[in-house]
């Protein structure tokens, strides 16, 4: 752990420790017993690992309140309220490490991380509040009275878009550079005016998680950099194992490198398209063959899952030159398009591999117009929906249960169900990532095959 | 110098020759454009806007930070050359000249030299990325297709070309008024669309997450090619909307749109707009009366602006109780005539986006400026285009002393416009803006020795 001047002092006295929140600024100067390292940082990813699951399936905020509530209690308890503070940091620090490693590893911690911080946030009083907020040292300020009058009618007209009581004359306003509050600017939830946004009392969580984002994501940085400098090598043999097994744990393969069943050939992708891809990608398939045609978003989501199907990159140009040839000419594709596909092999530009999107990732696009990517689940309207379940063959008891999931904004359950009604085999893992509904179909499907021939 | 040999060479014999101007015919050609990037493109201006007052002369100057912006070419023969960087006005100025590109696309600034990353690569440190860009916006309209009739495609008239003033106007007013932003650059896209560029400071600090949220905050066409209702207000509208509709969309709507694409005028177009009701009873009273009042119509009055009426009341007279349904005449204003902006390109600083005063390959049109101000006068088929400029050039009157040979063209008001409403502005908050922080800076290690 690194080496810092202690400010512990300040999370040590009693009041402190049940009413507010560590800042996570300075790494704990602890003695921390082995095991409880490892134990710790394993009760936390069980937290973290919660709150993604359920982000996933599209929880509330009020829902994810009490969830977090829940996970916290199950998992980070300790009877002495200064020792669970202390497992609190702890457990930050050590995850800090495990997840400071990759890009994507940082982004997930980061998300995860940020929304406990939320949530955590949220359930505290209001003079813990107010106490972390001074803690933080936000740019913002309260309005005063005049200033107030001169806005209320704006302050008004955004309440009343979100159903929102009318702010009273008592009412706190903080006024903060725009840059500060991007998700209130993002749903259109502050009025906004000369690159200030006026925050009203509950909405200052979001300063807050703004912040301690921010924080967390150039801490994150400067792990990694220490990290590979210096840590690794030191505890060669000691944390550095441990903090290897501790990222694995958890996030799954990323099926960047089709490992199971090799090459597939083009002359294969009509019959796996019909037989094994999941809605998503079976729709943008078809929209492929149809028109010839796809949007960026919709070749990076196909493109992707089909590399991580086994479709070799001379494969997926010959396919992708097929049929945009038919469309845009055979010359234009070479020139605008066949880039972006040696691109995504980790061919050109900065020659990564990319990995294809996960169910998470799908869930969160937002498909425009023109668009046929994103999930299904959740972008089309019902009518289209039950239309292309139809057409996968999904019978009407079934399809009453999807769209059932689909109301509760349960996606990645509706796509399981789906895999389950057109396999007729359980699925008990669910759908986390569409190549894992095709390897799980292949799995399923394959021996039959192999029967028939 | 075999390069400027060649280039003087074709030069002389396009505009000195002894044929008039008048034989210079329409189109592209890249024979031309190696003229026009000889004599009229303005590369000084670029040169300058890309540096932001980082000339090298004031002591509180960043002199790396022109030569770490990406510059990326695509040339005649379809190559694509990428991370582009230059460390001088002039040799950006050799390089475009040499190499002539087809199109000039700008990139952001990044943490080193673009041109050198695959050094830096090596470290595994990832020291290689994007540190500064413009917020960046781009309107195409392709992305109307479902709501203009006159034409499709990257195909625009000056039927539906309205459909970008009205983006600019509103989007526009919103990055000044809301987000306080104050040197900001329109551009004719060349062919179908606008680009705009903002460039304070702080617009370049932006993260990909701000950027995100300036994008999304504009967003209000939601749903895709799979899902049917395209506008949905929840609640009465924020005032960012509130204002769009009052001052902007709903005064088109009615005024322009309404007849210049006939929304009304036959069955097909009525009933995509009857679709966006959301009530049984009261499309289909609609529907009744257009049905039988198909012929008997004969009023003066246009069809369109009848049937728009006779909606508007039926959806707010007094027996719709429900909030939803009075929305909906926003709804379908907002569905017909609100911006829709490419999110991705805002949405990343990594994002390219062609220069100005490029020439579009298919029109041969030049990428100008527009003036936000008087946005309702620019009229994209009259824009200045490659061959038109070369007559320009050549049958101007050459005993005219001029430092550039654009002031003889109709190129001209679009470099007066570029420098004096954008370009100096720009560079004299520049100036302020890196004059207080060196003050600042002095000032801190001044107190710093003091302790």
């Amino acid at each position: 752990m690194e080496i810092v001047p202690s400010q512990r002092t300040r999370t040590n006295t009693p009041n402190d420790s049940v009413s507010t929140l560590p800042l996570y600024r300075y790494a704990p100067q602890l003695e921390v017993r082995l095991e409880d390292f490892e134990v710790f940082a394993m009760d936390r990813l069980r937290v973290l690992k919660g709150i993604s699951d359920a982000l996933a399936r599209g929880k509330r905020p009020e829902e994810m309140e009490n969830l977090v509530r829940d996970l916290w209690k199950a998992n980070m308890r300790h009877p002495e309220a200064s020792e669970e503070v202390n497992k609190d940091i702890i457990s930050h620090f050590v995850l800090r490490l495990v997840y400071c490693r990759t890009e994507d590893l940082r982004k997930w911690f980061l998300s995860m991380e940020t929304a406990l911080y939320r949530y955590r946030f949220l359930l505290r009083s209001s003079e813990a509040k107010r106490a972390l907020m001074a803690e933080f040292d936000l740019p913002c300020k309260a309005i005063s009275r005049t200033e107030f009058e001169n806005v209320k009618e704006k302050l008004e007209q955004v309440a009343r878009s979100f159903d929102q009581p009318l702010p009273t004359a008592d009412a706190i306003f903080y006024k903060v550079p725009f840059e500060e509050v991007p998700e209130l600017v993002a749903g259109r939830r502050v009025y906004i005016h000369k690159g200030h946004a006026y925050v009203a009392m509950h909405q200052v969580v979001s300063l807050v998680v703004t912040q301690f984002r921010s924080n967390l994501s150039k801490a994150l940085i400067l792990t990694n950099r220490k990290w590979t400098s210096t840590i690794r090598e030191q505890e060669r043999d000691r944390l550095t194992p441990i903090v290897e097994a501790l990222s694995m744990s958890y996030l799954g393969p990323d099926y960047s490198q089709p490992k199971e069943f090799g090459e597939i050939s083009i002359k294969d992708l009509d019959q796996l398209a019909r037989s094994s891809f999941p809605l998503c990608m079976r729709h943008l398939f078809d929209k492929l063959r149809e028109d010839h045609h796809l949007k960026h978003g919709g070749r990076m989501q196909l493109g992707l899952f089909l590399k991580g199907v086994g479709l070799r990159m001379e494969d997926a140009l010959a396919f992708w030159k097929a049929e945009f040839s038919q469309k845009v000419g055979a010359e234009r594709f070479d020139k605008e398009y066949a880039y972006s596909i040696r691109h995504n092999y980790g061919k050109e530009g900065k020659r990564t591999d990319y990995t294809p999107y996960s169910c998470q990732k799908i869930i969160s696009l937002t498909p425009g117009v023109g668009d046929h990517h994103g999930c299904p689940y959740r972008h089309f309207s019902e009518e289209n929906l039950s239309a292309a379940l139809g057409r996968m063959g999904v019978g009407s008891r079934a399809m009453e249960d999807v769209l059932d999931k689909v109301r509760n904004r349960h996606y990645q359950l509706a796509c399981t169900l789906t895999f389950e009604a057109v396999h007729g085999s359980s699925c008990d893992a669910g759908i986390n990532h569409p190549n894992q509904y095709f390897s799980d179909s292949h799995k399923i499907l394959q021996p039959k095959v192999e029967i028939v021939i | 110098m075999t390069k400027e040999e060649s280039e003087n060479g074709s030069d002389d014999m396009l505009i000195d020759g002894p044929k008039q101007g008048s034989v210079i015919p329409d189109g592209f050609n890249p024979n031309y454009l190696k003229v026009y990037y000889g004599r009229l493109f303005p590369h000084a201006d670029i040169f300058k806007w890309m540096s932001y007052g980082n000339d090298g002369r004031h002591p509180g100057c960043d002199k790396s930070y022109f030569g770490r912006r990406e510059f990326s070419f695509t040339l005649d023969n379809d190559i694509y050359l990428r991370f582009q960087s230059f460390n001088s006005e002039s040799e950006l100025e050799n390089s475009i000249k040499e190499k002539c590109p087809s199109k000039i696309d700008i990139g952001p600034v990044y943490s080193v030299d673009p041109a050198k990353r695959h050094a830096y690569a090596q470290g595994g440190d990832n020291v290689f990325a994007p540190v500064e860009r413009e917020l960046i916006f781009d309107i195409d309209i392709t992305d109307y297709d479902d709501v203009r009739y006159c034409c499709s495609g990257a195909d625009v008239c000056l039927e539906c070309w309205p459909l970008m003033t009205v983006a600019i106007k509103v989007i526009d007013t919103a990055l000044r008024d809301d987000f306080g932003f104050d040197h900001i650059l329109w551009v004719y896209s060349g062919r179908r669309g606008v680009h705009c560029w903002v460039c304070d400071g702080k617009a370049r600090r932006l993260t990909n997450e701000q950027r995100g949220a300036i994008a999304d905050y504009f967003r209000v066409y939601k749903g895709n090619e799979n899902s049917n209702k395209k506008v949905s207000f929840p609640g009465p509208l924020h005032p960012f909307l509130v204002r769009s509709y009052t001052e902007v969309l709903r005064e088109f709507f009615e005024e322009k749109l309404l007849l210049s694409q006939n929304l009304f005028s036959t069955e097909e177009r009525y009933e995509k707009i009857l679709s966006m009701i959301p009530d049984e009873s009261v499309t289909s009273e609609l529907r009744g009366k257009w049905q039988e009042n198909r012929r008997s119509s004969n009023s003066k009055e246009d069809i369109n602006f009848f049937r728009w009426e006779q909606l508007k009341n039926t959806l707010q007279s007094g027996k719709q109780k429900v909030q939803g349904l009075r929305r909906c005449v926003e709804e379908i204003v907002f569905a017909f005539t609100y911006p829709r902006l490419d999110m991705e390109v805002s949405k990343h600083r990594n994002h390219l986006l062609k220069a100005p005063f490029c020439v579009h390959p298919k029109t041969g049109r030049v990428c100008i400026p527009i003036d936000p101000k008087d946005c309702e006068e620019f009229d994209p088929t009259t824009v200045p285009t490659l061959s038109e400029l070369l007559r320009e050039l050549n049958t101007g009157d050459s005993r005219m002393d001029v430092d550039n040979e654009w002031e003889k063209t109709s190129l001209g008001k679009s470099i007066r416009f570029f420098r004096s409403s954008f370009l100096q502005p720009l560079l004299k908050s520049c100036k302020e803006e890196m004059e207080s922080g060196y003050k600042a800076k002095i000032q801190q290690t001044k107190n710093s020795l003091s302790w």
